[in-house]
């Protein structure tokens, strides 16, 4: 599958500088009671968190639900502001240079998030003009793009309440891949897609960083997914960095902890956390 | 060493960019409009049925002398036009909140200049497009002369009524941005609390003195009384300056001050966690 997309008027990063360099990150989420403002509950949803990522690598988060992820990636979509540490992104400053970052990012979560009445041509248009896409070729860009994804034609102008769930979650790819990222946030895109539409995703995932330059942070509890995609993985728990390594780093780092044999990043992941990662919720209830 | 993506502020590729991207909220909202068709229609139909009812009252209490039924229609043409620039810029957040939508445009790289132009353009089309068409509904019905109106007057009130309820709306939609759940039915309180002082249906004069303090700080009560001093009255243009005046400095204080509010209230929604979807 090849895609041929006109990028925005966005110049890509050229200097050899990490991706993303995220030192001593920390979040905390305090709720208070409404009247005397006591503190009721506070959550450490991230603490301390430092690592790099490399231009074109993709770079998973492994972590059960409300381990920290999702506000990881709020981080660096510049929708949540940290309490402590530095995040750069391609050399630039996450809160001195928020508006120009957010020309070089964008995300897919977990929910496709869109203008449910409005069609995937109607809910591609706003969003590419947001990013500065305009011109006569733009609406058969969306068609191509849809196309590929594997959405037909005549889904293109149908209300996104009439697709499934697969199919919006593609839209949201193509939403995000029109946009021309340096960096891709995808938060658990492939949650509750059947197996052909995650496949479908994953190629694309692939395709994305091997012929467009892109570099990709993605969040998932799918050792398979993580496995398959991923260059290095970060292994966050309770809002801690636990691990960072490729696959066969992280499983030698367990079977150091064990004292055994460990062959999968799912026993990994176990050695490393002491979690099973199919647990609903980590303590911290934030993710 | 950072890559290079600065764009000098008043660049020609940054203001296309944002004149474009102003555009996208324009268009977006008429597509919703257009898929929300049912609706658009049934709320058309209530407008134009509230404002038959309250008009008819005029007939019914006609006093000779007193063009009242004319007095009560300027009451409810201009409402429906106010609320209806109000509602669509208090309401953007909670309406994307409600969409899940929020987390996109935030940080989409449009400043929220643009964003607050491209939803007040869209906000004065569609509220001229819908009292238009509520306009030409009451002319069916009632027979009211405009012989002595200065027309051009009323656009000039209009005009000066929309900025400063652009601005009333900028900090309204504050609200839904600071309280994820009932932000919107503050806005709704306070909408409904301009439509009680503001002189729609009667004169101010008329209201309790505490009231009339309130009515003295809406800008729907300048509106109104410009209007009717231009279709009822037919005072020229350059007799509205106690009227344009309240309206110009609304306006030039609460745009930029809500601006400023809502740039703020943003920044602590992104501290506290609240900038997220809800429903």
């Amino acid at each position: 599958m090849s895609v041929t997309v006109q990028s925005p008027a966005v110049q890509r990063p050229t200097a050899s500088v990490p991706a993303v360099t995220v030192e001593h990150l920390s979040k905390v989420f305090v709720r208070y009671s409404l009247v005397r403002r006591r503190p009721l509950q506070t959550v450490h949803a991230l603490h301390d968190v430092s690592f790099d990522v490399q231009r074109k690598e993709i770079f998973g988060i492994l972590g059960v639900n409300g381990s920290g992820k999702s506000t990881l990636i709020r981080v660096l979509s510049t929708l949540l502001i940290p309490d402590a540490g530095t995040v750069r992104i391609f050399g630039l400053d996450l809160r001195a240079d928020e508006a120009q970052i957010k020309r070089l990012i964008n995300r897919v979560s977990v929910e496709a998030s869109f203008f449910k009445k409005l069609s995937a041509m109607e809910n591609l248009l706003y969003a590419l003009r947001l990013y500065g896409r305009a011109g006569a070729g733009l609406r058969a860009d969306i068609v191509e793009i849809l196309e590929r994804l594997g959405l037909d034609r005549s889904r293109v102008n149908q209300p996104l309440e009439q697709l499934s769930r697969g199919m919006q979650q593609k839209v949201a790819i193509a939403r995000a891949f029109l946009t021309s990222p340096v960096l891709l946030l995808l938060d658990e895109p492939t949650t509750g897609l059947d197996p052909r539409s995650k496949r479908d995703v994953q190629e694309f995932i692939l395709q994305l960083r091997n012929e467009h330059d892109a570099t990709i942070i993605l969040c998932t509890h799918d050792m398979a997914e993580a496995e398959r995609l991923c260059d290095r993985i970060a292994v966050i728990d309770s809002g801690r960095l636990i691990a960072v390594d490729d696959a066969d780093g992280l499983k030698r780092q367990a079977t150091a902890i064990a004292g055994m044999p460990v062959d999968t990043l799912e026993e990994a992941f176990f050695h490393l956390t002491g979690r099973d990662l199919h647990e609903d919720e980590a303590p911290s209830g934030v993710d | 060493m950072a890559h290079s993506t600065q764009v000098r502020p008043f660049s020609r590729r940054r203001l296309r960019h944002e004149a474009l991207a102003s555009y996208a909220f324009v268009e977006r909202n008429f597509f919703l409009v257009r898929r929300y068709w049912g609706w658009e229609i049934a709320f058309l139909i209530y407008n134009v049925t509230s404002s038959l009812s309250v008009m008819y009252i005029g007939k019914a209490q006609q006093m000779p002398g007193q063009d009242l039924i004319l007095y009560l229609g300027i009451g409810t043409l201009v409402w429906s036009y106010l609320r209806s620039v109000f509602a669509n810029i208090s309401e953007m957040i909670s309406w994307e909140r409600w969409e899940g939508t929020i987390e996109y445009t935030m940080m989409a790289p449009v400043s929220r200049l643009t964003h607050m132009l491209g939803v007040s353009l869209f906000s004065v089309l569609y509220g001229i497009a819908r009292t238009a068409v509520l306009l030409l509904t009451l002319a069916v019905f009632f027979d009211v002369s405009l012989a002595n109106a200065n027309l051009g007057g009323a656009l000039v009130v209009i005009l000066f009524g929309s900025l400063s309820f652009i601005g009333v709306g900028i900090m309204a939609a504050v609200l839904p941005l600071l309280f994820t759940e009932r932000g919107e039915e503050m806005t709704f309180i306070i909408s409904s609390v301009l439509l009680l002082v503001s002189g729609v249906y009667y004169p101010i004069s008329v209201l309790p003195g505490w009231m009339q303090g309130l009515a003295r700080v809406s800008p729907a009560t300048y509106v109104l009384e410009g209007m009717r001093a231009t279709v009822l009255d037919g005072r020229s243009t350059a007799e509205l300056g106690q009227y344009l005046l309240p309206m110009g400095v609304i306006g030039l204080l609460t745009i930029p001050l809500g601006l400023a509010i809502f740039t703020a209230v943003e920044r602590y929604a992104k501290r506290t966690g609240r900038l997220k979807r809800s429903g």
